[in-house]
């Protein structure tokens, strides 16, 4: 039971990041932009978040948890939401190919997260890992009182803040995009932008709109995984491919946030149930890892044999609008 | 009524000097601000940052070879993609293409390296990682043709499907045991490395890297197949009016493409690392989308594009290693480079029309 | 000035690159009135009307709403005018019903309250009649479902001036009456209606005044009670209209193509070719009746092996009496079999041709796979291309220039010249002339008259009546997928084959209407 109860806590920090990333990436995804450069603005969201603490604590002799974090939270928000911008710049008023920019951008968000990370303890002149651990314990802390209870407490209230943000975040975007008006608006934009032109929505601005905030979202998940998993450090190439597996857990969910929830959880299972399996070796864990890939491709080809009219992706998805196209 | 502002409108069409001086103050602007980004971080002056990339780059000899290794492998790559996206199929599963090819490779290096003639292992070593590059495009390209399935997605998934496979195989091979790498494969005997050609380690590959884009040329300008998957790209009712078998041209095409990716594999591997390892594309397979995109499927252009990037990375990993930095430091340059094409493509594509009405009566 | 101007449009020019669609165009519009804007396909209507509903900017010229000039810089600014307007190709979601389609892009409470927008929606729909399942969704509507939700969607909005880009296109007689009820409605209601059409006799019935287009420029606007269709047809192409299409008795006729019994049903359950049957010969041209959508498409690409069908066999009767089943093959198999069939279908950039490659290239594209060697031949088909310039006087600066940059006109010459010059024996020729001047209509009938002479049979779909009398010898009609009579092409009538298209089958229109 106790080892079930690990397994499920383990899961759920393990999908944070993935699903903070497929957040940000449905909503993107929504206003019909396809942002390939989510992995890449997942680095740069981490690594912002940690020079911003790196530079504040090592500023001032005694740092404070509640100001680190807020630091690390406005930075990593901040510059995911730059790169965001960048992505929007390049292909809504330029009219890039989107996978184009997108790629790009993973290439250059990976480089600029592996090297400020890398390096940024060096180049102020520092020794060794960069480390704010400081900043960590703010992103660390539980809920006090309700993470002893026990079992309960363990699976539901162990978690930092971010992981409630991330839960919180997905059925806030679920009410917006299904319930309001700018929910409607942007799910036009993304099916069918010349529609929401004509209806007097401005494309443009919609698309920038969800693709930064998307950014954002999508950077927090770096910056979880930073300060919440790793506990304030960097380790290079660290994070992986969470980015890709957040982009695969969109296809997962069917464009549906709560259904992103459970994707990444699963997901997150997935990429430690091979530590749980007794039997495994070393050779066949990493072939298990490979499932959560083969169950997204399955899902893929699923969908698009079944053609059902309500699960496809948005129809304009990672086509630019330009409106004397018409 | 005036109007007044700005807006954009498609050109109807740009001369060719014109876009080369585009695409030039594009790359000139990129050198300057990734020029700008080293100084900054490194306080040198501007003028040894320039100096240093160049002595990475081309310094010694063996630094020129393996920068035209390098460019080579991009080339291939990104010439290896040109069939699908001419086809309007978006493969960005070159880099999964290329660990594949790379893997069957290695296979063949460590099963077989000293059991047949060496001529014999190269041959099959080609044919193998084509074959396995091949196979990995097939897959998301059937699904294609008979369910049109989103190829992005696909082949995307597949890099790690790839990815995963060859971490498996590392673990079966890696040598010494626990390391979790394979080490460099033959190292005594270098069976199943390209041996060296006209007196050049890496004269091979670029012999090879020159025949694959000749030939990928040829076959897209003048033959059948070629015509077929430019109408199947551009229309695939007028494929199908025309009796092309759009679905067989699909799988027939990413095949294709698949193969040179693969293909890209064995350079690496049996003309270069002589090892594998999950970091064996250096993200080239994301890179070459880019480059190929960029040419507007031009080899010569291409050829251009990947000289440039390559002579930068190496150049920058110079840089970073003489100040003790992180090499990634060549992945931000890439990237500049890249935001400042790609945005320049814009104003080969569209112009923007100061909208006075005094301009107008003109 | 008239008060009751709702719009003045003075001197509205609007280029795109080098082709001018509109050139210092004047239109007013009035309260409680349906305007017509009648002009050939290519004559500016549809892009005065968006200059008008916000979606392009014009290069020159004012626009006056009551008496204010303003400038309109999207849909939403039309909007606020009280302009909405309903485009050819419909601007619905897909995946939304049609209550959330026609709330979209308004302002109000930020969270939605649907049963609220519902009534409110309601009371528009009851009031002028219309039918309407708000919950469907678009993707299971009808065409004319569709488009009340377009219309019911700018009534909400508030629209006072309505447009509406060839409204009947698309509509069967049944919902074009029930369309131009509800219109009086809206006109008796006090709104302005501009409908933009080609259909003579449309503006006739439905309309107080009608404005011409000609080439971009003004070509009088008229009272309908003072206008006839002769002088509509003289404004809106600028000369005296003689319809006269010569016609050669055919000669020669021999049994060419025999379709028997023809089923197919589209992935979504529309039975497109319900049992079709007819025959074909050679030196005959024989014309295809019906409205968009009733299965003339699928007929030809059927029989021209593009289309895969349920059942029914397609014979083919070569010049040498032996018989060919076509029926399972796909055009590339039709042509080594040696059956000389030629097919100019309905979308030409989208089917016939591909847009951004030369004429060489397209010229080919039909017999590319000629030769045993891998390699394609460029030589020939570039001659081709230069004699097909020659011969059919297609203006275009070379044979490497993308067709897509060609006019209309040429664009069809191309195509049409690279299907007759494989010298066929079956000639399908979908829609002909859409999109074409009259002079560039008039060059294609001749090259069909041609080909007719010179013993192809030639079937052939075109959507004007009138033109299908004058130049068929014999005339099939379809409705909903099934052929609904077959009539001698001198002796029958406009009415009559109005009927048919509308008719669910011959028994009915042989028993008469009164049944």
């Amino acid at each position: 039971m106790s080892m079930f109860l690990v397994f499920i806590q383990k899961a759920i920090s393990q999908g944070i990041s993935i699903l903070l990333g497929a957040n940000g990436e449905i909503i993107t995804e929504k206003s019909g932009n396809l942002n390939l450069g989510i992995p890449g603005i997942m680095y740069i969201g981490g690594v912002s978040g940690l020079v911003g603490a790196f530079f504040y604590e090592n500023a001032v002799s005694s740092p404070v948890p509640l100001v680190g974090f807020i630091i690390a939270l406005i930075c990593s928000l901040l510059c995911a939401s730059l790169a965001a911008l960048l992505f929007s710049f390049l292909t809504i008023t330029l009219r890039a190919n989107q996978n184009v920019v997108g790629l790009a951008l993973t290439t250059f968000g990976i480089g600029f997260g592996n090297f400020f990370g890398g390096s940024i303890s060096k180049m102020a002149g520092g020794v060794g890992q960069v480390s704010v651990s400081v900043t960590a314990s703010a992103f660390q802390k539980s809920i006090p009182g309700l993470s002893n209870i026990p079992v309960v407490g363990t699976l539901f209230f162990s978690y930092g803040f971010l992981t409630y943000l991330s839960i919180v975040l997905v059925f806030v975007t679920a009410f917006i995009l299904n319930k309001t008006r700018l929910g409607l608006n942007l799910r036009a934009v993304g099916e069918n932008p010349a529609t929401a032109d004509a209806a007097g929505i401005n494309v443009g601005q919609y698309k920038y709109f969800a693709t930064i905030i998307g950014g954002a979202i999508a950077g927090l998940g770096g910056l979880y995984f930073v300060m919440e998993y790793l506990g304030g450090t960097w380790i290079n190439n660290g994070f992986g491919e969470r980015g890709w597996l957040a982009i695969a857990v969109v296809i997962f969910a069917l464009w549906d946030t709560r259904k992103a929830c459970l994707g990444a959880l699963l997901f997150g299972a997935l990429s430690i149930l091979y530590m749980y399996l007794p039997g495994l070796g070393r050779s066949t864990q990493e072939l298990f890892k490979m499932l959560q890939y083969i169950v997204t491709i399955v899902i893929l080809v699923v969908t698009s044999m079944r053609k059902n009219r309500e699960d496809q992706p948005p129809e304009s998805l990672g086509l630019a609008y330009f409106r004397e196209d018409r | 009524m005036k109007f007044s502002g700005m807006r954009i409108r498609k050109r109807s069409k740009i001369s060719k000097g014109e876009a080369v001086i585009v695409r030039l103050i594009a790359i000139v602007l990129a050198l300057i601000v990734s020029g700008f980004i080293i100084v900054a971080i490194t306080k040198l002056n501007p003028l040894q940052v320039y100096a240093g990339i160049i002595d990475g780059a081309i310094g010694t000899s063996r630094r020129v070879w393996v920068t035209i290794r390098d460019i080579i492998i991009l080339l291939v790559v990104s010439v290896g993609l040109v069939p699908a996206f001419k086809m309007k199929f978006w493969n960005i599963g070159a880099e999964g293409q290329m660990l594949m090819g790379g893997l069957a490779a290695s296979a063949l290096m460590i099963y077989v390296g000293n059991s047949i003639p060496n001529g014999l292992l190269l041959l099959l070593i080609v044919i193998a990682s084509c074959v396995a590059g091949m196979l990995w495009g097939i897959i998301p390209a059937f699904f294609k043709a008979k369910y049109n399935t989103n190829e992005t997605l696909f082949t995307l998934m597949m890099n790690y499907v790839a990815m995963q496979f060859t971490t498996f195989c590392i673990v079966f091979w890696e040598k010494p045991k626990g390391s979790n790498t394979v080490g460099i494969i033959n190292a005594a005997s270098g069976a199943g490395w390209f041996p060296p050609f006209l007196g050049q380690k890496y004269g091979l590959n670029l012999l090879f890297g020159i025949l694959v884009t000749v030939i990928l040329a040829l076959y897209l300008k003048h033959t059948k197949h070629g015509y077929e998957l430019s109408v199947v790209g551009e229309s695939p009712d007028t494929a199908r009016y025309a009796g092309i078998n759009v679905k067989r041209v699909i799988v027939r095409t990413v095949a294709l493409s698949g193969a040179i990716c693969g293909f890209a594999g064995s350079l690496i591997v049996s003309g270069g690392s002589h090892t594998i390892s999950t970091s064996l594309t250096g993200g080239r397979g994301f890179t070459a989308i880019i480059v190929a995109w960029l040419a507007h499927f031009n080899s010569f252009i291409m050829a251009a594009v990947s000289a440039l990037l390559v002579f930068m990375e190496k150049g920058a990993v110079q840089i970073a290693s003489q100040f003790g930095l992180n090499h990634n430091v060549s992945s931000i340059i890439t990237g500049i480079i890249l935001f400042f094409l790609i945005g320049s493509e814009f104003f080969n594509n569209y112009e923007v029309v100061f909208d006075n009405s005094e301009a107008e009566e003109k | 000035m008239d008060s009751n101007n709702v719009i003045e449009l003075r001197g509205i020019t609007k280029r795109f690159g080098a082709v001018t669609a509109n050139e210092d165009v004047d239109l007013t519009v009035k309260e409680h009135e349906i305007l017509s804007i009648l002009g050939e396909n290519g004559s500016g209507k549809t892009t005065l009307m968006n200059i008008l509903s916000g979606i392009y900017r014009p290069d020159e010229g004012e626009i006056i709403v009551k008496g204010t000039p303003v400038t309109i810089h999207s849909p939403k600014d039309a909007l606020a005018l009280n302009i909405g307007m309903v485009h050819q190709h419909y601007t619905l979601v897909n995946v939304f019903t049609a209550a959330e389609n026609i709330v979209l892009g308004l302002e109000g409470k930020q969270v939605l309250d649907m049963p609220q927008i519902l009534k409110t929606i309601r009371n528009i729909t009851d009031s002028y009649g219309f039918e309407l399942d708000l919950n469907q969704k678009i993707y299971d509507m009808s065409v004319s479902q569709k488009q009340t939700v377009e219309i019911v969607k700018a009534l909400y909005r508030g629209a006072d001036v309505l447009i509406l880009d060839e409204p009947t296109a698309v509509l069967t007689p049944q919902e074009t009456q029930k369309l131009f009820t509800v219109l009086r409605n809206m006109k008796e209601a006090g709104k302005s209606i501009i409908i933009i059409t080609h259909k003579l006799n449309e503006v006739l019935t439905i309309s107080d005044r009608v404005a011409v287009l000609r080439k971009g420029k003004n070509a009088g606007t008229l009272a309908t009670k003072e206008s006839t269709v002769q002088l509509l047809a003289e404004n809106m192409v600028g000369e005296k209209v003689s319809l006269d299409i010569k016609r050669d008795e055919p000669t020669n006729q021999k049994l060419k193509l025999k379709v028997d019994d023809l089923n197919y049903i589209t992935p979504d359950g529309h039975k497109m070719l319900d049992h079709v049957s007819f025959e074909a010969n050679s030196g005959e041209m024989l014309g295809v009746a019906g409205i968009s959508g009733s299965g003339m498409k699928e007929l030809l690409e059927a029989i021209a092996g593009i289309q895969t069908v349920e059942s029914g066999v397609v014979h083919y009767y070569k010049d040498d009496d032996n018989e060919y089943t076509l029926t399972g093959m796909d055009p590339s198999q039709i042509r080594k079999l040696g059956v000389a069939l030629s097919f100019v279908p309905e979308d030409r950039l989208g089917m016939g041709l591909v847009g951004s490659m030369g004429m060489t290239d397209n010229v080919m594209l039909r017999s590319y796979q000629k030769g045993k060697t891998p390699f394609v031949d460029r030589d020939s088909p570039k001659e081709r291309s230069e004699k097909l310039i020659e011969l059919l006087e297609i203006s275009t600066p070379g044979t490497e220039t993308p067709v897509r940059r060609l006019s209309g006109g040429n664009v069809q010459k191309v195509l049409v010249g690279r299907e007759i010059s494989s010298r066929p024996e079956v000639l399908l020729v979908a829609y002909p002339v859409r999109g074409l001047d009259i002079h560039s209509s008039y060059n294609i009938y001749n090259l069909l008259n041609e080909q007719k002479k010179r013993g192809v049979a030639v079937i052939c779909v075109i959507e004007d009546l009138d033109v299908l009398l004058e130049l068929c010898d014999r005339i099939i009609v379809m409705n909903n997928g099934r052929i609904t009579g077959e009539r001698d092409a001198k002796e029958t009538t406009k009415d009559e084959i109005g009927m048919l298209m509308t008719s669910s089958g011959e028994m009915q229109s042989s028993t008469g209407k009164g049944l």
